[in-house]
């Protein structure tokens, strides 16, 4: 949907950040092996190297001293397929294959990658990465255990058995049901993406697991004219599954969607400005959380000091009745991970309970400044990244309100149903989320609807102002995509029906 | 072209020319093909110590295939040979089953014809001269450039980084393009101790293609720790129309949002508000954009585009007129439009005779925007609301720091309240705006 500013070797800083639903474009394939989950020894063979070969390329890791080591294979096969004016007009694939290695001393890291998994271009990387630390050699461990890992996204079809005349006639169907829905719709495009990720992970603690990482995703565009005015919406999907995920169901509500959305526009007013009330309607709203407090609690922030909740923990920041996770482990969810970046097993994070901050994400580095166990949050865009921690479902648990209740008690403010993007500054903790449509409330009631309107507020005072909470959670099945230092990860987030009692809200009145 | 090969390595010519051949006896009748070569490396230092050292080289073969109407693109990291002819098997494989599009097809060859000869210096050559021990010395340098400067710091962040990237580009119907570039980077981010446990943080990063070109590490280091301080404090204001002066390093946060309805491809699928607006105005005379390919030491600039289409300045909208499109081959095939360019390589503004300083000086009442944070616009419609931080002007003095604020409107609205530009083109980004005043701008606070 928008076109990048070309500054791509202009680095990113640590403290802007952001996350949105809409693409950078994804590409993907097809090429390559048997797909989907497999025993150990196929990873090996995928990599073409076995237990012997890692102790090599570690040994060269721990040449000058270093306290830990991992090296990271990595295989992704992903295909894309774009619907344009009625046709594909356009498919891609793509194949990328190598292994990332890293050094760490103390909280310091060494990384190097390479794309040639012969021995001696990885012992060559190792060196590189070795040279983070400058003291004597350190003996790597004589052998490799699997880690015992829970699969929460188990898949019976690869993506290379799909066949792309399947897909293509998905496609078309979807696309035809848009034009169908009204007459006042005269573009309609989808973007169809999957992709297969195989990772090895082996480290220096003697460990190793493997991963198999499934993951789809299907946006449909549309733009329709009324009255001489132009609208434009989207609608999409995304899961760590495989095919099987566009059930009958999802793929004929998906045309409905993406219309009502786009016509529900013509009707929107600009948005009232400055503070207000505002209802969040549960699902994609968790992208409050996402901004408000999930980067504010990645651990990488908080041992330096430089985060608004580095002196928060174990106190109150919100309402009793406010619990709020970041989960790797809910089932085909799409920031659900067996396993993370640094062979730690995934697992459910409670960043607050009952109303206390209690646990940072964590990856090693972090978990090993503050003496704790690492949460399963070290995560990295691929091999040519090194990881760090990042979210992965972040959500707030079920409150004690209804929805209804929640409506009926704000005299003038906005709900929010649909959001597209939003960014934090971790420091002083602004944060912003984007509200793509909503409506007015007056007097309890939901009145006009209301477009395009940016929101922004302080994370630790916004926690203090959800004073209400339904019972309504859902799980965005929307393709979140979380940027931080210029990496990006598929992560989900999750809110039930809840009431925030003053915030800035964008607009021109 | 010997002036742009320089020292890019003849095998990747040769691996492009076997690729082609490859593709066109399998199957394939007419190719577009791009390798590319990225060396980069990257210091970060952070309180006293390196932080993180990397390294990397990567990759990759960009395959375009037109074969009976139809259109796919691949892309693999695995450039072996033998990998290669089964990726391109399959590639070839797989498009057949795809849909005809009678857009699709390459670029007519006259397109091609014309490329600039100057030379553009995309290249320094101090690049193979740097040693690892500078990039630490140059990171740690800045870092010390900060360290004990205030009480309240808490972190200091810095950084350097250099890379090369080696480009071949190859088209089956006679385009042969090959370029090398440079790029350094260089600069720090602060975290202050501020109040209610916020952390207010600075942060300056430059970017240039010479390593000469980038500022001396004492204004980088007293920028970003100006950026932390000047974040001190920050509160919104009583919501309101005022003036808004948007600093020139802040304006491509505004610009980018627009360069998508400038294309063909979003006048095409209906999702530009800037369709119809041919030789209208757009905003006020001030208002001119030119897109320049042809900046010597440019961040955008380029020798041909991704069609090939030789490189030459595209007036975009000219006294608030707009004058021409970004128009590709194939959405100008669509629309019936001549190709322009395939998309935007350096935008310049109209400048001003006034710097920044001069006219936030001037000002009686408005905001200065130092930075935007979140926020979108709707390329449909035009409308946009964006987070803004920066200061409250009273009298010409900073009177207070403000964040947690947004401003909203339309851009057609907003590009006609342009009410001067200034003398100081920002030429670290590839969008050079200069200092923008815009009148009466809508900002939501309290």
């Amino acid at each position: 949907m928008r076109i990048m500013s070309r500054r791509d070797f202009v680095k990113v800083t640590g403290t802007g950040l952001a996350l949105t639903t809409i693409p950078g474009f994804m590409q993907k394939t097809l090429a390559g092996m048997a797909g989907g989950s497999q025993p150990h020894e196929l990873y090996f063979q995928r990599f073409g190297v076995d237990p012997e070969i890692i102790r090599k390329v570690m040994s060269e890791a721990l040449a000058h001293g270093g306290d830990y080591c991992d090296i990271f294979f990595q295989n992704t096969l992903s295909n894309s397929i774009r619907v344009e004016d009625n046709i594909v007009n356009s498919a891609s694939t793509e194949v990328e294959l190598g292994v990332g290695i890293r050094v760490l001393k103390g909280d310091q890291t060494g990384y190097s990658f390479t794309e040639d998994l012969s021995l001696n271009s990885m012992k060559a990387a190792a060196r590189t990465a070795a040279n983070i630390a400058s003291g004597s050699k350190r003996v790597p461990p004589t052998e490799l255990k699997a880690i015992k890992l829970t699969n929460h996204y188990q898949t019976n079809l690869s993506y290379e058995d799909v066949g792309v005349q399947n897909v293509v006639s998905m496609l078309k169907s979807v696309n035809d049901a848009i034009f169908q829905q009204d007459s006042r719709v005269v573009k309609a495009g989808l973007r169809y993406s999957d992709s297969e990720n195989y990772i090895l992970i082996a480290n220096s603690l003697g460990e190793f697991a493997t991963d198999y990482q499934p993951m789809i995703r299907l946006i449909a565009f549309c733009t329709a004219e009324h009255n001489g005015s132009r609208e434009s919406n989207y609608f999409d999907y995304s899961a760590r599954d495989d095919f099987k995920f566009l059930t009958p169901e999802r793929l004929e509500r998906m045309p409905k969607e993406v219309v009502a959305r786009t016509i529900k526009l013509f009707e929107a007013q600009p948005s009232p400005a400055g503070e207000l009330p505002v209802v969040l309607k549960a699902g994609g709203a968790g992208i409050l959380l996402h901004e408000a407090i999930g980067h504010g609690m990645e651990a990488d922030f908080n041992r330096i000091g430089t985060s608004i909740y580095s002196e928060k923990l174990n106190k109150k920041v919100a309402a009793d009745f406010v619990t709020i996770v970041d989960n790797g482990t809910n089932p085909y969810t799409r920031g659900t991970i067996n396993v993370d970046d640094e062979g730690v097993p995934s697992q459910e994070t409670f960043l607050v309970e009952n109303g206390i901050l209690r646990t940072y994400l964590h990856d090693r580095i972090s978990a090993k400044h503050y003496g704790l166990k690492p949460t399963g949050n070290g995560r990295r865009q691929s091999f040519k990244h090194n990881p760090m921690p990042r979210m992965r479902n972040t959500y707030m648990l079920n409150g004690p309100h209804t929805f209804e209740e929640i409506v009926s008690n704000v005299k003038f403010g906005i709900i929010a149903d649909q959001f597209t993007n939003g960014q934090v500054n971790i420091g002083p903790g602004d944060f912003t989320f984007y509200v793509k449509s909503g409506a007015l409330i007056e007097n309890g009631k939901v009145t006009a609807p209301i477009k395009d309107v940016n929101i922004i507020g302080n994370g630790p005072k916004v926690l203090e102002e959800v004073t209400m909470v339904a019972n309504d959670l859902e799980l965005s099945e929307g393709g979140w995509t979380c940027g931080k230092n210029g990496q990006m990860v598929p992560v989900s987030q999750g809110m039930p029906s809840c009431l925030v009692s003053s915030i800035t809200v964008g607009g021109r009145g | 072209m010997d002036i742009i090969k320089k020292n890019s390595a003849p095998d990747k010519t040769k691996l492009a020319h076997w690729a082609q051949k490859f593709a066109l006896e399998h199957g394939a009748e007419d190719t577009s093909i791009v390798i590319s070569r990225n060396r980069s490396i990257n210091v970060d230092f952070r309180d006293d110590q390196i932080d993180k050292l990397k390294e990397s080289t990567q990759n990759s073969l960009w395959i375009e295939i037109f074969a009976g109407g139809r259109y796919s693109t691949h892309s693999t990291n695995d450039l072996r040979q033998d990998a290669l002819e089964k990726f391109i098997s399959d590639a070839i494989t797989m498009t057949k089953f795809l849909g005809e599009d009678p857009y699709q097809s390459l670029p007519d060859p006259s397109l091609y014809e014309g490329r600039p000869t100057m030379d553009l210096e995309l290249y320094d050559a101090h690049y193979t001269t740097v040693t690892p021990e500078d990039r630490v010395a140059r990171a740690r340098e800045l870092h010390d450039l900060i360290q004990g400067r205030d009480e309240r710091l808490i972190s200091i962040s810095s950084g350097f980084s250099d890379s090369h990237y080696e480009n071949t580009h190859l088209k089956s119907n006679g385009f042969e393009g090959n370029y090398e570039s440079s790029s350094f980077s260089s600069g720090a981010s602060v975290s202050l101790r501020g109040e209610n446990d916020k952390k207010p943080e600075g942060w300056r990063y430059y970017g240039a293609r010479h390593l000469n070109d980038l500022p001396a590490a004492q204004q980088i280091a007293d920028e970003a720790f100006q950026r932390a301080l000047d974040s001190m404090g920050q509160q919104k204001v009583k919501s309101g129309k005022m003036p808004m002066l948007l600093e020139n390093s802040a304006a491509g946060g505004l610009f980018w949002r627009v360069l998508y309805p400038f294309t063909a491809n979003a006048i095409q699928q209906k999702q530009s508000f800037l369709e119809g607006m041919h030789r209208k105005r757009i905003g006020s005379e001030h208002l001119t954009l030119v897109d320049n390919p042809l900046i010597v030491r440019g961040l955008g600039s380029r020798y041909y585009d991704g069609d090939g289409i030789a490189a030459k300045k595209l007036v975009l909208v000219e006294d608030g007129v707009l004058q021409n499109y970004y128009v590709d081959v194939y959405y100008g095939r669509k629309l019936g439009m001549q190709p322009t360019t395939s998309g935007s390589s350096n935008v310049t503004f109209e400048t001003g005779k006034r710097s920044g300083a001069e006219m936030e000086a001037d000002l009686d009442r408005g905001i200065l925007v130092t930075g935007f944070i979140g926020g979108n616009a709707n390329t449909t419609t035009g409308d946009f609301s964006l987070g803004v931080s920066g200061w409250l002007i009273e009298k010409g003095q900073r009177v207070q720091p403000v964040s947690e604020m947004n401003i909203s409107g339309n851009f057609i609205e907003l590009f006609d309240s342009l009410v001067e530009t200034g003398n100081d083109p920002y030429t670290y980004s590839s969008l050079r705006s200069p200092s923008l005043l815009f009148d009466g701008v809508s900002f939501a606070g309290n």
